[in-house]
């Protein structure tokens, strides 16, 4: 096994990034002219990396397969975004936003990479603001924070309950800025398929024009990913439907290292699976663990009513377990306590895969501080529920209102039942700490790299990565490679390799058409998920990921016997778009088990059933495990393991403790 | 519940389309639209049919694809909501669904229930915006700015883009859509730098893209799922005069 | 549109206000003082000029922006539920001033005109009011002439604000209120003398 060369600037941590940016080579504004820049992808990174490139003066172009780039997932984002502005005067710096992500990220990132980010998160925000994102603020016309997700300090921004939405609106305004300017050429309702790689660089992409079904080649010195998660492996998650994997394993397969691909998050706070129609998950904002109480009924298939179940016979099994952190320890140990407590058989609703967040206590205790606050005496317990009733709407109103639509039932009345869902995947391309990934010239940003959460990403972090690589990282790292392509012309796209790489993708559409078989794409990947979501989700082992690894070969074996593409290629045709995309999550699928299967410890979002503590908490493995597993394409089914070690010089790994 | 679609087919721009119907058989109350939707579009793949195009991503009310034109109305019966957040428990067995595509000449069909709404996208691009490039900003707590103003500009900042002002107006008229912009921005400190030429840009090119003018019905603000309010109309409005008065 | 429509408003409250004078039922001394008034007063009489310009500019901007809307939606809906957003009269707004229009060129005939050009003779305006309003058909023409003034303003006034951009939490409840209260007072005042004259209330 070879070692991989994360190209971390010597110096200090504190000084790695300014001592990098003072540095780093440059590329004359006459020559950024000439230079054509890729982005795949219009979320918060690509929008933020392709408007800012545009802005430096690059030539660029920016892909994305929805009808516009504002529609990107980032947009979903609820919470909030991280930064460590210290506005509350609570204790909060650099050092401990670093130190946070590190820890929570279950010591499996690069301490370098999360130091950096915790640097530029304080400019994300000013310039968020600036661009004119409304995020809360306070009466004397300051911004407001608010606590989230396992953290002792309040660092998070937010806007209601939508901040990626006006993050995301935010970065695609300099975007169009940009567009508008005639620095970005937008190529909307278009899908990457393929890389196409020149003496071994990376120099454009074949893109489908989703519209015509036209394949495109487009030329660049260099091509950012910037595509999202690969969470719609397990088909039931909390990302978009369109949501896929497939230009970051195009580039895979092209050479990119994948990291840590078993690193997925289950997200504690989503709306169970009400039937077999269900199509995707329905994230609840993690805010509501705030005041809401997590509780199971103490009683096994308890069939009363959940007001029905007295105080004594409720087992808030959070605050017995983690009584320092209660309902607020981090996602992954809350998801997997549910987990538990439903396989026990405490589970409840129909399904009894839910387990309640009750806002009851909330509402009565906001309920009594309003009645304070009023100065009213002798308040009856229907006034005291109704004021708190107005507290809890005031902060939480769009989330409950959601979560009425979806069920049919009144929060305000019962409490919410609530499942763990994949949200989130941290493992992705590897990258250095440029950003590139190990084919020249090829750079993955936000949640499509690898990344800086480690096995676990705190809440209101994927915000500030993915705003943080495109706004303040991409642009100063891709000049240490573009510094030396200031000599190479725009290769024209009637080179060879555009040319093979188009046949390509053509042949495998062929084939895809060709099958014929009897059922749809859907019916694949709905099997695909349960796979994973059984073997390879909140909890796996060695068993089980042996199965999987067998059964998703079969099923991608009978995928290319049995797929039914229907329609043609030339025209608008969104099952043909599925099928190459869960072809490749049949691919990716097999991979996160082989992961799963090699890292034998629990860490963060992996949890190996073989490697617990007495009491069910994950158990780490430093000395075996400290490293990122970059996965070497070579051939289908057939992967290499190479390791980057992680050394940590600043934070020291410790068990995580949330009692 | 047993249902019949009446669904708009038509398979490209240039060819003509017509409402052609499917029943559809065993829909859980639970389901959403969109849900009952791919029931019917698996039941066509089996039969070797090509199914349904119609706009969708995130399912959960946010990105602002999805956008059907139900029973005469965008995102349906319910106020509020997208199509993705419309569940079928707001239907009756038995009842017949008429499904049409947004209708507008800035938003021409691409197949089936797809329209083209790059028309948004370009509005943008002529000054949705603040001219701030990245590494520019001052400290984020420099310019307090008035909760009361932040809010405002934050509720007009919640549209998602999903077009359902314009198909819904009887003028296709984008004025919810662009003011919901102007507003925004012509609320806090930092946008009110550009808000003349602002103004003047997105509305030439609003009038350029073929939306036709708002007659103030105001059947946009009571089908917008995101409840964006008239009064960015009128603000529009303002900022528009005052724009063209003072320059 | 607003601005003109606004416009026509001011011109309704002067109009209405002179006739109204035929309520003090003095056998129209009142009411024929001001006509008088009206029919020599410089400033009036320019007006009446502008008030011409007025309403044709407020119908060729009603045609344009018509025309224009037209257009902005080429592929018409098969089902469109317009009842479920918006009030009917908003919805029609053209046609009301198309019944408007028509019901203005038979008012035009009746008073303009006669005072303007051919003469009244020797009787006065109200003696015309008389006897143009003692025919049935004028009178429910004229009635449902003012249904219709009454719907176009209770869409239009409100309307006319919102396009002016005056839109003030404060005040535009009131503004609605007032232009509702507006919409129904003014055709009523005016519906209301072609009924009392046909059926002799006033002398």
């Amino acid at each position: 096994m070879s070692k991989v060369d994360s190209k971390i600037p010597a110096g200090s941590l504190a000084e790695k990034w300014t001592q990098y940016r003072s540095s780093v080579p440059l590329v004359n504004p006459a020559n950024k002219r000439s230079i054509e820049i890729i982005v795949v992808g219009s979320g918060l990174a690509g929008a933020s990396a392709a408007s800012t490139l545009a802005e430096l003066g690059y030539k660029v172009k920016c892909f994305c397969f929805q009808d516009s780039p504002r529609r990107a997932h980032s947009i979903a984002a609820q919470g909030g975004i991280n930064a460590a502005k210290n506005y509350q005067n609570d204790g909060d710096s650099v050092y401990r936003l670093f130190y946070d992500t590190v820890k929570g990220g279950d010591y499996r990132s690069r301490e370098a990479n999360v130091y950096r980010l915790a640097e530029v998160s304080a400019n994300i925000i000013d310039q968020c603001v600036a661009q004119g994102v409304p995020l809360a603020r306070e009466y004397g016309g300051l911004l407001s924070n608010r606590s989230f997700g396992g953290t002792q300090v309040q660092r998070t921004f937010y806007a209601a309950g939508q901040t990626g939405q006006q993050l995301l609106l935010g970065a695609y305004s300099s975007l169009e800025r940009q567009i508008g300017l005639g620095n970005v050429e937008m190529c909307a309702r278009h899908e990457m398929l393929e890389v196409v790689l020149i003496d071994g660089k990376a120099r454009g992409i074949i893109a489908r024009d989703l519209i015509s079904g036209k394949l495109e080649r487009h030329f660049g010195h260099a091509v950012l990913i910037c595509s999202g998660g690969y969470g719609n492996v397990f088909y039931l998650s909390t990302n978009a439907m369109g949501s896929n994997a497939t230009a970051a394993w195009k580039a895979h397969k092209k050479g990119a290292y994948f990291g840590n691909p078993c690193f997925t998050q289950i997200h504690p706070t989503c709306i169970p699976v009400s039937g077999d129609h269900q199509s995707k998950l329905t994230l609840m904002s993690e805010s509501l663990r705030n005041d809401g109480r997590i509780w199971v009924p103490k009683q096994k298939d308890d069939k009363r009513k959940a007001f029905d179940i007295p105080e004594e016979e409720r087992d808030y099994y959070l605050e017995r377990r983690y009584p320092a952190f209660g309902n607020l320890v981090p996602r992954d140990v809350a998801s997997r306590a549910a987990k538990e407590r439903c396989d026990a058989g405490f589970g409840v609703g129909t399904s009894k895969m839910a387990v309640y967040l009750d806002f009851a206590a909330a509402i009565e205790r906001y309920g009594k501080q309003q009645i304070l606050k009023l100065g009213i005496d002798n308040a009856s317990a229907e006034e005291i529920r109704k004021h708190g009733m107005d507290v809890v709407k005031e902060k939480y109103g769009n989330l409950f209102d959601m979560y009425k639509q979806i069920t049919g039932e009144d929060p305000y009345q019962l409490p919410m039942r609530i499942y763990p869902a994949v949200h989130y995947t941290m493992g992705g391309l590897w990258v250095d700490y440029n950003l590139m990934t190990t084919v020249p010239g090829m750079y993955a940003l936000g949640e499509a790299n690898f990344s800086d959460h480690g096995a676990n990403r705190l809440g209101a972090s994927a915000l500030m990565q993915g705003l943080a690589d495109g706004y303040f990282i991409i642009p100063y790292t891709i000049g240490s490679y573009l510094s030396n392509e200031i000599r190479t012309k725009a290769i024209p796209t009637s080179h060879p390799a555009f040319e093979e790489a188009e046949k390509n993708v053509q042949a495998t559409i062929d084939r895809l058409f060709a099958i014929k078989g009897t059922h749809s794409v859907d019916h694949f990947h709905k099997k695909l998920g349960k796979i994973m979501w059984d073997k390879c989700g909140m909890a796996r082992n060695e068993k089980g990921l042996k199965e999987a690894i067998e059964e998703i070969r079969a099923l991608r074996e009978e995928f290319w016997k049995d797929v039914r593409v229907t329609g043609t290629p030339n025209e608008l045709n969104p099952e043909l778009e599925k099928a190459g995309r869960v072809s490749d999550f049949l691919e990716l699928g097999e991979l996160m088990c082989m992961d799963a299967l090699q890292r034998k410890e629990s860490c963060g979002g992996h949890f190996r059933e073989e490697y617990q503590t007495e009491d069910g908490e994950a158990k780490r493995d430093d000395d075996g495990f400290s490293f990122v597993a970059a996965w070497e394409y070579k051939g289908q089914g057939s992967f290499e393991l190479h390791k980057e070690e992680l050394n940590f010089d600043v934070v020291h790994p410790s068990q995580r403790s949330y009692k | 519940m047993n249902l019949t679609l009446k669904v708009w087919r038509q398979n490209s721009a240039k060819e003509a389309g017509n409402l052609v119907s499917y029943p559809v058989k065993d829909i859980s109350e639970d389901m959403s639209f969109l849900e009952m939707f791919d029931v019917l579009n698996e039941q066509l793949i089996t039969k070797g049919e090509v199914p349904i195009a119609f706009d969708h991503d995130c399912r959960e009310g946010i990105c602002g694809m999805c956008s059907m034109f139900i029973n005469g109305r965008p995102h349906g019966p319910k106020q509020g909501v997208t199509t993705c957040q419309l569940h079928m428990r707001s239907f009756k067995d038995g009842d017949t669904i008429v499904v049409e595509p947004w209708r507008a000449k800035a938003f021409p069909v691409v197949k089936d229930l797809v329209v083209d709404r790059s028309a948004f996208d370009r509005i943008i691009a002529s000054g949705g915006f603040i001219s701030v490039n990245a590494g520019n900003a001052q400290d984020a707590n420099n310019i307090p700015i008035p909760k009361p103003d932040a809010d405002k500009a934050f509720d007009a900042a919640a549209c998602i883009g999903c077009g359902a002002c314009v198909a819904t107006c009887k003028n296709s008229s984008a004025m919810l859509f662009v003011s919901a912009k102007v507003s925004q921005l012509a609320l806090l400190p930092q946008g009110k730098i550009e808000a003349t030429m602002r103004v003047k840009e997105m509305v030439a090119q609003m009038d350029k893209e073929g939306f036709g003018n708002c007659s103030n019905t105001g059947a946009c603000e009571i089908e917008c799922p995101k409840g964006i309010s008239l009064e960015n109309i009128a603000r529009m409005n303002r900022e528009f005069y005052s724009a063209n008065i003072t320059e | 549109m607003g601005i003109t429509g606004l416009f026509l408003v001011t011109f309704l409250i002067v109009h209405c206000g002179i006739n109204a004078c035929i309520f003090f039922n003095d056998g129209g001394v009142t009411f024929n003082a001001a006509a008088e008034f009206m029919a020599t007063n410089l400033f009036i009489r320019i007006m009446e000029y502008v008030l011409f310009i007025g309403i044709v500019v407020h119908i060729v901007q009603a045609l344009v922006l018509t025309l224009h809307n037209n257009k902005a939606r080429p592929v018409k809906y098969a089902m469109n539920n317009g009842a479920a957003n918006s009030k009917w009269y908003s919805r029609w707004m053209g046609l009301l001033g198309t019944l408007i229009l028509m019901f203005l060129i038979i008012h035009l005939d009746h008073f303009w005109l006669k005072t303007r050009f051919t003469g009244l003779d020797q009787h006065t305006l109200f003696d015309q009011m008389k006897s143009s309003f003692s025919h049935l058909w004028v009178v429910l023409i004229y009635c449902a002439g003012m249904v219709s003034l009454s719907y176009h303003l209770m869409h239009g006034v409100q309307a006319a604000f919102q396009t002016l951009g005056w839109n003030h939490k404060k005040y535009t409840p009131f503004v609605k209120k007032a232009g509702f209260v507006f919409s129904i007072v003014v055709p009523f005042i005016f519906a209301l003398m072609p009924i009392f004259m046909y059926a002799g209330w006033i002398k």
